[in-house]
């Protein structure tokens, strides 16, 4: 590293070489500095100010730093001070408080842009230009110096002896397998769920209550818990309904959320016989159909209904649904139905007959 | 017993005296403010990642402040009257607190996604630098893989972020992450249930993904960044060839004081371009998109702009369903093939690229000269087809906004993007390749008869022809001998410092201009002696 070579010595022409001697007293910082970088292969061939010292254009330079600086001083205060008096507290409508974030972020960035563009003019124009080789000493060690490691590597192996005491490797194998599944135990463990707790990924919301003996349908309820009766959906119209059990419009219930629809006759008769057709004659209540409204897709809400065409679009990744023809999707990349849930009426309010028939959400491996 | 006088100038040398007599340091620090680094724009592309990591650290620990991970429900009663009284989970109520109930929290909230963003843009354009610079070929494969990593983890890193508020449009994203588990064939309902702690969403998917996103997965990425930036230390950075430059130096700046000085200032600049976007910019305003409820989605709803490629896919991908008829039968999901199987295929394959490139080329040497994008056709065209790919993708990302705000059918854009991912790559595949086939031959051109001069010169026989200005030494028909060495032809009089440099000022020129030495036949070859590039080899 610190030796110099001879091919340095032609690339300075001011500065022949010979013996530097440190503490030479008519050498400048710069000289000292320059035979530093030698020392490291480093030769800085062209090092020049770009402007004369003391001329017109460096104090123009030094201006512009010196108030970019005063600037960052300024636009800082008036990020303090705005952060503590300007109104801050969120107020409906319009207000000085819209303002808030803004004049933060207008201030803080105009500090730290500042900053950056001062030390950058500092750095770029008052600093002189310079360009400096370096030799890379990249080149692979020789042969005999990786013989050498090498060798000592393979020493290591050969005091601990695996290869005459074979019994201490396999018995030390043997020994840290197990150690190994005890790191991983817990983890798996721990996280292991069995995926089919319950039968959960094949029933909802909709399953039938069975307390005492008796079974009760479960209500279509709106989202604040109060059953919907057939009233409440207009030809043509469609409102989402939970099942009416405690907490059936929450997030628990995340595969029970089911789209209602009123059909207009003749769209209600096209869906009367596409059902017959597909064996469930009876799941349609007049007509009202209900479909889940997880996409069989992706598991996002297949929510946007085209009442002229009867499709029901998800808007995550544009399929669709035909409701007419049981739910077939029609186009993008779902390819099951989205499931139908069977409707009756009871006193007046819907219900479900069952739960779903099929499975609910996105597709999985063992779904049969 | 006399007192020494302090002598308060020698004070420093002393102090640096004791401490190198204990730590050694004094070479080490010499060559580590002596070390050369090369310098070009694009070499900056990474830093600005960096800077945002930087960023993303010091926003993203004053978050951590004020959110809570939690799924619990609790009636929101904070200051932004729309949602008050909606029930909410604590992780959505808290973000909306450091939204509004947190003074200034908002800006660093969206500092935070800015930077997240930038963070991974840069990666991403860095990453194509390098890419068509030929920089990641030996000894650099290491680090390209590290790199390539990088965007992967980070990745992680701004889905796990992006969902821990459970906003509408973040739980929706999660229910789909959800259903992309689920499709993964045999044990993809065991995966699902076991991350989720059970059906979805569970009560525990937020705290999971926050420990995650605020200590795993920073933890592996200041790792990878950490032993990216060492090897490129170790390495020694790339350059472009030119005066001087050869496969076994570096010709730049020191690391002190003139480019430490830039990169510092470039942060400040990089810090400040976040500050502003994050003020003034809205980003991600989870109070417009309410709690997330499974029933409750809009149209438009986009993912962050990285991960809008994946959504592409998943929307053009057909329905092919594959069914195994055994026992009760068993599925494969057409989700499976755009989001479990295309994403694992574009984490191995660019891995394996630099051995890839390497072995079919038969090429074992080091390489630490840059190549010009235009030089290596075959590898530019590569890159102009993954970049249609991707664009393809995220394109139909958004292709239901598209259609909304151009009036074109959606079934219309999806077919565009089924079809345009199929044809538009080996189409730019074609079109670069002939570009760059063309800048080659116009640099050897410019090499052989030398740079246009717009002097039109008549000869006696009326014929008109124009003047070249030949950049060096030619042979006896006129012809240049200069061969191409891998850099920039200049290919205009003001670049060989024959005619004025552009003239520099905003509203009034800073410098006289230069009267164009140029007289007609005869065009001065000697550049202007103050402008004359100095030494960089040119006394080797």
């Amino acid at each position: 590293m610190s030796t110099r070579t001879d091919a340095h010595s032609n690339q300075v022409v001011d500065n022949p070489r010979e013996p530097f001697d440190v503490n030479d007293p008519r050498l400048s910082r710069f000289d000292l500095v320059r035979e530093g970088a030698r020392r490291d292969d480093i030769e800085i061939v062209h090092y020049e100010p770009q402007f004369p010292p003391g001329s017109r254009a460096e104090r123009r330079i030094v201006r512009t730093v010196a108030s970019i600086f005063l600037l960052v001083g300024v636009s800082a205060t008036a990020f303090v001070v705005a952060y503590i008096w300007w109104p801050w507290r969120y107020e409906h409508g319009t207000g000085a408080s819209k303002y808030y974030t803004p004049i933060l972020g207008l201030t803080l960035g105009i500090a730290l842009l500042g900053i950056g563009f001062g030390i950058l003019i500092w750095g770029k124009k008052l600093l002189p230009k310079e360009v400096s080789i370096q030799a890379r000493h990249d080149e692979p060690a020789s042969e005999e110096e990786r013989r050498l490691t090498g060798n000592t590597l393979l020493y290591m192996v050969d005091e601990l002896g695996i290869r005459r005491r074979p019994l201490l490797g396999v018995s030390l194998l043997a020994g840290l397998a197990p150690v190994g599944a005890v790191a991983a135990a817990p983890l798996v463990g721990g996280l292991i769920q069995q995926p089919h707790k319950n039968n959960q990924m094949f029933t909802t919301g909709w399953k039938p209550i069975t307390e005492n003996g008796t079974t009760r349908l479960v209500r279509l309820t709106h989202h604040d818990g109060t059953p919907v009766r057939p009233e409440d959906v207009s030809p043509g119209g469609q409102i989402t309904v939970f099942p009416g059990i405690p907490g059936g419009a929450t997030n628990k219930y995340a595969d029970s959320p089911v789209l209602l629809i009123h059909l207009r006759p003749d769209d209600a008769a096209a869906a009367r016989a596409a059902n017959e057709r597909a064996g469930h004659a009876d799941y349609m209540w007049g007509n009202y159909i209900a479909y889940s409204k997880i996409c069989t897709h992706a598991g996002c809400p297949a929510s946007l209904y085209e009442q002229q065409t009867n499709r029901l679009l998800c808007p995550c990744h544009q399929s669709q649904f035909l409701i007419t023809d049981n739910a077939r999707p029609i186009f993008g990349p779902a390819s099951r139905r989205l499931p139908q849930l069977p409707l009756t009426v009871e006193d007046g309010f819907f219900a479900a007959k069952s739960d779903f028939t099929e499975t609910v959400g996105p597709d999985f491996w063992e779904r049969p | 017993m006399k007192r020494r006088k302090l002598d308060m100038a020698a004070l420093p040398g002393r102090a640096a005296r004791e401490v190198d007599d204990r730590l050694g340091v004094n070479t080490p620090l010499r060559s580590l403010l002596n070390k050369v680094f090369p310098d070009h724009w694009s070499f900056l592309l990474g830093e600005i990642a960096l800077f945002s990591f930087i960023v993303l650290l010091l926003t993203g620990v004053y978050l951590t402040f004020f959110f809570e991970p939690s799924l619990t429900e609790v009636t929101y009663n904070g200051s932004y009257a729309p949602l008050r009284g909606a029930h909410m989970s604590a992780a959505y109520a808290s973000t909306l607190d450091i939204s509004f109930d947190v003074r200034g929290g908002l800006i660093v909230r969206q500092m935070h996604h800015w930077a997240a963003l930038l963070f991974m843009a840069a990666i991403v354009v860095h990453m194509l630098r390098v890419f068509l610079t030929g920089a990641f070929r030996k000894p650099r494969e290491l680090n390209w893989m590290i790199g390539y990593l990088l965007f992967w983890v980070g990745f992680l890193a701004g889905f796990t972020g992006y969902s821990i508020p459970d906003d509408g449009l973040s739980g929706t994203g999660l229910r789909i992450a959800s259903a992309i588990m689920l499709s993964i064939p045999v044990i993809g309902s065991w995966i699902t249930s076991s991350i989720f702690g059970g059906e979805f969403p569970g009560e525990i998917i937020i705290s999971r993904f926050y420990i995650a996103h605020v200590l795993l997965i920073p933890a592996l990425l200041v790792a990878l960044i950490s032993a990216h930036l060492g090897l490129v230390f170790k390495q020694k950075h790339t350059q472009w060839p030119g005066p001087g430059r050869t496969n076994s130096n570096v010709v730049g700046e020191r690391m002190f004081p003139r480019y430490a000085i830039k990169q510092g200032g470039f942060f400040m600049i990089v810090f400040g371009v976040i500050a502003l976007l994050g003020g003034l910019v809205q980003i991600n305003p989870i109070w417009l998109f309410g709690p997330y409820e499974a029933a409750v989605v809009s149209a438009a709803s986009q993912p962050d702009w990285y991960v809008m490629f994946l959504d592409g896919s998943t929307r053009l991908m057909p329905p092919w369903e594959i069914n195994i008829p055994i026992g009760d039968g068993y599925v494969i999901p057409p989700l499976f093939w755009p989001t479990v199987v295309l994403p694992g295929i574009l984490v191995v394959l660019p891995l394996a690229y630099p051995f890839i490139e390497a072995r079919l080329n038969k090429d074992r040497r080091i390489h630490n000269l840059l190549q010009r994008p235009r030089d290596v056709p075959g590898r530019t065209a590569l890159a102009a087809m993954a970049v249609t790919f991707w664009l393809v993708l995220t394109l139909s990302g958004a292709n239901d906004v598209i259609a909304d705000k151009f009036f074109i059918s959606l079934n219309a854009m999806t077919w565009v993007g089924r079809i345009g991912l199929i044809i538009l790559p080996p189409l730019a595949y074609y079109v670069t390749y002939r570009i760059c086939l063309g800048l080659q031959q116009h640099d050897r051109e410019v090499l052989a008869h030398g740079v246009e001069t717009g002097i039109i010169r008549r000869l006696p026989n009326g014929k008109f022809v124009e003047v070249h200005q030949p950049l060096g030494p030619t042979d006896e028909h006129g012809h240049g001998t200069l061969e191409y060495v891998g850099w920039a032809v200049p290919k205009k009089m003001n670049r060989l410092g024959a005619l004025g440099p552009a003239i520099r000022g905003f509203f009034f020129p800073i410098e006289k201009p230069v009267e164009a030495p140029v007289s007609p036949g005869h065009p001065p070859v000697e550049p202007r002696s103050e402008r004359q590039e100095v030494g960089s080899g040119g006394s080797r």
